[in-house]
């Protein structure tokens, strides 16, 4: 009977405990203070900067570079800070290929950016670990504000409001706050609890309460909120999960991604999280990137992902793919599911079909592929579940399926803002969602303080 | 292949690179290090006279100021002239000058401002065979407080005295080493022109602080707590350096009087921007002191591919060819105009000339055209100040072209005129002089 590596099936203890600690460290080992003052050297200090505009949260790059580089990086901390209060993830998480980086002049240059991201680690890091807190509550203005869901569009917008001096409550359906950056994300992208550690740094600045195990439409109804609160900020972010729509999707061993990475955040013990030996993953995104690499970081031997189109549409970043095919994962284009194939109710194998676009459709080739697997993650992406959103009393409007706002992130109902993944026109990014919170904070204290309602 | 083979006040060396008097000079495992790398002469570091030597501080002896990715870019010293016994030294420069007959051994001496003290040193470095001595009436920390270095150089009734004693007593060439911590270098190069030197070396080092500790309020570098002005060189002071050299090799007293060109020279390039303005040749310490002698071997490679290139056969072909070149403003050309120009494809949108241009200087420079990123000189605004060649991060990308005669200067709305003019015939110059006069 194979054991380890080579077990059959769904299975943990693959690998030494060493190894799991080896595969699930910092996938990106923070600047040293040497290697911050030359990196931060490197920055030119450009005129409005091609960086800070690529920033969804418009960070003041250049100068907060330019301040690790005088040795002043608590000054550099704030500069991110005044713009990201979630600047510590927003630096480990953000694709900054495709954002910063990919626009920095360096890059155009020598193809070498000044590595923004890292840097910008290194001076929240160093904040974060002397505990400074740069902002103080204003005076109290007697007003109150819900937030629903405690991701990075609610903790952002939380701080902003709470800077302004109005009472916060954050009502979080999970038993910890953090959203994504605690139950999504990949391991190594964030380690020592980190999630945890931004959510206490950013919530020190008092006046927010996060209740957790409160659900909206189960626990609680919108129309409470409107009715309790002088202002409702929902950032409650995706809850539902694209199926397949194939055979055989409720077998044994055909899982949702999101749950499956959730699953590994929140596990104390690595080994004893079960992974098949053939993995097939079905998507072309940062999750589907997440998944394939942590379950081959796992010890699964196999690792497929199959997208079903080409590499260029593939909405995982460059860096990302490199990352997945650097670890082993395997990465094939052009194949849809069709059927999974099970023995006994588990999954055995995935049929796929080839796939070409068809004039400006993609349309299966009708040849067909089979990929033994014993494991099957779906990451096709997420969707905005509205039935939580009924009981509100109106009818809240939405867009492309998620809550349409304005551009300042207010819905269609008086009181009601919206952001993050949950509206329309997200880009699934961490950086984007703090980014919304922030606005619509900024919008919430405009309505709250200029007429005394909203 | 180009001839680097220097001859300096009859001081033969193979090639022009002297090791200039400082603690890479200091004992003979160095001298003998440096030869070996293929330097073509030292200058040994400050002799004193007969007695106690001196000594140092016990803590740092250096500070710096940094470049990007910490480049040194500026060194200060505040130690003081050889701490070693004087018939050590003679004993190892004899030796040294023996076993290396083809390399230029020249003896740095300082001693008290009375001519005994220079009268009995004088025949004790001659028996060691030296090529000649250079005087340092330049070091501007420690000894000067006590009457010598910099105290001799900023006087020049005492230069010349000095120059005079030493010309009397000894058969060997003298050089005068020269400090720039002076307000008119001309004055001391006369000076010592006038004492009958048969060159001057230049410059030594410039007074300075390098920093302070802002913990402690101590400049630096630090001794206990307190601090002292030291002698600034390095790639900093090269531009201080060589107008200092240029001043002396175009000024009518001094023509002509050899010059051994010593600041910041790092580079073959330097090293050949020294003799440009009238260097006869150079010495280098503190690119020795930052990255070892091996760099000489770039200097001497850099110097020969160069001079073939541009087919100079030797040495005598490149020193003193900018000399004339050097002039005063009122005799710049004030007809002449040139615009700076953008290299589209070299330019990476840094955005840093525009900014220079818009803040500090003549707004003319674009961040937008038609709302698209993107950086082009407005040459109705463009006075050709160089500004934005000087803070472009790529070089070669921003370039100063001259307008042809006749071309229009959209500026001023008037022709480039083919006629030379400067300011002391221009109408604005109340003391114009009238172009019949």
């Amino acid at each position: 009977m194979a054991t380890g590596h080579f077990k059959e099936g769904i299975a943990g203890g693959r690998l030494s405990s060493e190894q799991y600690a080896d595969n699930f460290s910092d996938l990106h080992p923070p600047l040293d203070h040497h290697e911050a003052l030359v990196e931060s050297d490197r920055c030119y200090f450009c005129y409005d900067a091609p960086c800070m505009n690529a920033c969804p949260t418009s960070i003041d790059i250049p100068l907060f570079i330019r301040q690790i580089s005088t040795g002043n990086p608590l000054g550099s901390a704030k500069t991110i800070f005044d713009q990201n209060i979630l600047g510590g993830m927003c630096a480990r998480v953000c694709p900054t290929e495709t954002l910063c980086e990919e626009v920095c002049v360096r890059e155009v240059a020598e193809g070498k950016p000044v590595q923004i991201g890292r840097l910008q680690r290194y001076a929240t890091d160093v904040a974060m670990s002397e505990d400074r807190q740069f902002y103080a509550r204003a005076e109290p203005t007697g007003k109150s504000v819900a937030v629903v869901g405690a991701g990075p569009a609610g903790l952002a917008a939380a701080h902003r409001l709470a800077r302004h001096g109005h009472d916060v409550t954050i009502l979080e359906a999970r038993p910890k706050a953090g959203g994504l950056n605690e139950y999504g994300i990949a391991a190594y992208k964030s380690v020592d609890n980190f999630a945890q550690a931004e959510v206490d740094y950013v919530t020190a600045i008092g006046g927010i309460d996060i209740q957790n195990g409160k659900a909206l439409g189960r626990d609680y109804q919108l129309s409470d909120l409107i009715r309790n609160y002088d202002a409702v900020f929902l950032g409650m972010g995706l809850g539902g999960v694209n199926a397949l729509r194939t055979d055989g999707e409720g077998s044994d061993g055909v899982t949702n991604a999101v749950e499956f990475i959730a699953e590994l955040r929140q596990a104390s013990d690595l080994s004893g999280l079960p992974v098949g030996r053939r993995v097939v993953v079905i998507g072309g995104g940062m999750t589907a990137i997440d998944a394939a690499v942590q379950s081959k970081l796992l010890g699964a031997e196999e690792v497929t992902i199959c997208y079903r189109r080409g590499q260029a549409h593939m909405n995982a970043s460059g860096f990302e793919q490199d990352l997945a095919a650097a670890n082993g994962v395997t990465i094939r284009h052009w194949l849809q599911p069709k059927r999974v194939i099970a023995e006994n109710g588990k999954v055995s194998a995935i049929e796929l079909e080839y796939t070409a676009m068809d004039g400006d459709k993609l349309a299966g080739t009708g040849e067909r592929l089979t990929l033994a697997a014993d494991q099957v993650f779906k990451a096709i992406g997420q969707s905005f579940v509205p039935a939580a959103l009924n009981g509100s009393g109106a009818e809240i409007e939405l867009e492309g399926g998620r809550i349409k706002v304005d551009a300042e992130g207010r819905t269609s109902l008086a009181k009601v803002w919206a952001g993050g993944d949950c509206i329309f026109g997200g880009d699934d990014l961490t950086v984007s969602a703090v980014a919304q919170g922030r606005d619509a904070a900024e919008s919430i204290n405009r309505a709250l303080t200029s007429n005394g309602r909203a | 292949m180009a001839d680097i083979r220097n001859n300096f006040v009859g001081i033969k060396s193979p090639n022009p690179f002297w090791l200039a008097s400082a603690p890479p000079t200091d004992k003979a495992y160095n001298v003998i290090r440096a030869f070996q790398a293929g330097w073509g002469g030292v200058v040994w570091k400050t002799l004193g006279e007969e007695g106690p030597p001196v000594v140092n501080v016990n803590g740092p002896r250096y500070g710096a100021i940094w470049g990007a990715d910490r480049r040194l870019l500026g060194l200060n010293n505040i130690e003081l002239i050889t701490d070693r016994e004087l018939q050590t030294n003679l004993r190892e420069i004899k030796q040294v000058k023996q076993d290396w007959p083809d390399r230029a051994v020249v003896v740095s001496l300082m001693v008290p401002c009375v001519e005994e003290s220079w009268k009995a040193i004088l025949p004790v470095v001659e028996e060691t065979g030296a090529d000649g001595i250079e005087l340092n009436f330049g070091c501007p920390h420690g000894m000067s407080e006590r009457g010598m270095g910099s105290a001799v150089g900023q006087v020049p009734e005492y230069i010349e005295m000095v120059v005079r004693w030493c010309k009397a007593n000894t058969r060997m060439p003298v050089i005068t080493k020269l400090t720039p911590n002076i307000t008119d270098i001309r004055k001391p190069a006369r000076a010592a022109h006038a004492g009958g030197t048969d060159a001057v070396s230049l410059i030594n080092t410039i007074n300075s602080i390098t920093g302070v500790d802002l913990d402690s309020f101590a400049p630096q570098p630090t001794i206990d707590g307190k601090g002292s002005h030291g002698g600034y060189c390095g790639p900093a002071v090269k531009p201080i350096a060589m107008n200092m050299v240029a001043e002396i090799a175009r000024d009518a007293e001094t023509r002509g009087l050899p010059i051994s060109g010593i600041g910041g020279i790092t580079t073959w390039r330097d090293a050949a921007e020294f003799m440009a303005l009238g260097a006869g040749n150079v010495q280098v310490c503190t690119a020795a002191m930052t990255y070892g002698f091996k760099i000489v071997q770039e200097m001497i490679a850099g110097l020969e591919n160069w001079m073939d290139e541009k087919g100079h056969a030797s040495l005598a072909d490149i020193v003193g060819r900018a000399t004339p070149n050097v002039t005063d403003w009122q005799y710049l050309n004030l007809n002449y105009v040139a615009k700076a120009h953008i290299d589209q494809d070299a330019c990476i949108k840094c955005g840093r000339c525009h900014i220079a241009c818009e803040d500090t200087s003549h707004q003319a420079i674009t961040a937008m055209v038609d709302g698209v990123r993107h950086f082009e000189v407005i040459e109705a605004e463009c006075v050709g100040c160089n500004l934005c060649v000087n803070v472009c991060p790529v070089e070669g990308c921003i370039t100063m072209e001259p307008l042809a005669v006749g071309a229009m200067d959209e500026r001023t709305g008037k022709p480039v005129s083919p006629v030379y003019a400067n300011w002391t015939t221009h109408p604005n110059n109340p003391m114009a002089k009238a172009a019949a006069e």
